[in-house]
């Protein structure tokens, strides 16, 4: 693999110079709350995958609303590079979300079609800390798990509606932690009232429990029929929101908002003129 | 200028100070460019896999150990053989007044000692991106020299 090759093809495809190529494969996006270890639990399912698999995990943080500027920090979690023999078969790639407002900028779909084209196996995206209805990645993955952990408030947080009715895994990590069982439990009641209940998991990316079934799992993993619909619609707004993201007039447009007191409504009306 | 740039700040050897860059890291991210950082006590090429997979066009090492003077030529040498010529290297830390110019000779563009300002970091990267000025690149320039 020409790695250098790799990633300035990524660069230029992120920066919409060039089109990518199109690769078929699976995409699976990993999101939850910010520091419930989704990186770290990355890491170790890495650890189980490759080398015999090639794995690429494009590692989402978010871009500064103020400066365009942005802090990846995802990447001193993973270790695993540390192992020169399964470093070769991984790909680890930091994105900001630039002008995106989801947890999942829209040009990941294509950087991810674009590793598959480039024969790696599995794409796994790491979102931004997301929460409860931050479900844009639905739009780019086909496959979603739902990392959650204890310490998140009572068990009326597992009846609401949002991130985890879309999950096709649901993760309890933290299992180490006092008070991971019970969330694991207030989960699991809460999905046997659900048509098609995804498998649920404890894991502790401290101790490794519970890694090796998830990595198995991921291996196999279907998207859940019921959430078709909810996918088409997250799919729909993404690439509405970002034609309107990646219109010429739209950085003036904000500043006239911001600075002129235009309104939404006759923004909105410019922006589609 | 320069606009938007990829830059990966990283802490090489056995060094555990790592505010300073925090504090760099944080005011590129501030000057509006994306910042990779490597977390502490990597290796040299460690670094350049970083440097590589993350497509930076900088790095920015950071030393207060006193190993500046095998680490830094270390990593600009790695990045040449993989032929990253056009990575623009700068340095930080507590570097002796005396141990600069063999950096320097070694492909580092800018050093950063202590009471640098973030805007003087910020115009290095501006100037030096419209430079070809990278690790591989005959041009003399230095920062500030």
């Amino acid at each position: 693999m020409d790695r250098i090759k790799l990633s300035r093809e990524l660069s230029s495809i992120e920066n919409g110079e060039t089109e990518g190529l199109v690769g078929e494969g699976p995409i699976i996006a990993i999101t939850g709350p910010p520091g419930i270890g989704k990186s770290c639990l990355i890491d170790k399912i890495l650890f189980e995958l490759a080398p015999k698999m090639k794995v690429a995990v494009l590692a989402v943080d978010p871009t500064s609303p103020v400066s365009g500027g942005a802090l990846l920090g995802d990447r001193i979690r993973f270790n695993v590079l540390d192992d020169n023999e399964r470093a070769e078969s991984i790909y680890i790639r930091s994105i900001a979300t630039r002008s995106s407002g989801g947890s999942i900028p829209l040009i990941v779909q294509d950087l991810s079609s674009h590793l598959l084209a480039h024969d790696f196996d599995l794409v796994i995206i790491e979102t931004v800390g997301a929460g409860q209805s931050e479900i844009r990645c639905a739009a780019v993955a086909e496959r979603i798990i739902v990392v959650e952990g204890p310490a998140r408030g009572d068990s009326i947080q597992a009846e609401k509606a949002g991130l985890l009715e879309l999950a096709d895994l649901i993760i309890v990590n933290k299992s180490d932690l006092e008070g991971s069982e019970k969330v694991f439990n207030d989960l699991t009641i809460s999905l046997t009232l659900s048509d098609d209940p995804p498998n649920i998991v404890r894991t502790s990316a401290l101790s490794g429990e519970g890694v090796k079934e998830v990595a198995n799992l991921m291996l196999n993993l279907e998207a859940r029929e019921s959430s078709s619909r909810a996918r088409a619609r997250q799919k729909l707004l993404m690439a509405h929101e970002s034609k309107i993201v990646t219109n010429p007039k739209f950085e003036l447009i904000l500043d006239r908002i911001s600075q002129e007191g235009l309104s939404i409504q006759d923004a909105l009306r410019e922006l589609d003129e | 200028m320069g606009g938007r740039q990829r830059i990966v700040i990283a802490k090489p050897g056995l060094d555990g100070h790592d505010r300073g860059a925090k504090v760099v890291a944080r005011a590129l991210r501030d000057g509006g460019h994306e910042v990779i950082y490597t977390g502490l006590r990597r290796t040299p090429s460690q670094i350049v896999r970083t440097i590589i997979d993350e497509d930076a066009r900088f790095v920015g090492l950071s030393s207060l150990s006193g190993a500046h003077s095998h680490l830094f030529p270390k990593i600009c040498e790695l990045l040449r053989e993989a032929g990253l010529n056009d990575v623009v290297v700068f340095g930080g830390g507590i570097i002796p007044e005396d141990d600069k110019k063999e950096l320097f000779s070694a492909g580092v563009r800018a050093i950063f000692g202590p009471g640098t300002t973030s805007a003087e970091i910020l115009q290095f990267v501006d100037e030096a991106s419209d430079r070809n000025c990278g690790v591989g690149s005959e041009d003399d320039w230095r920062w500030g020299v």
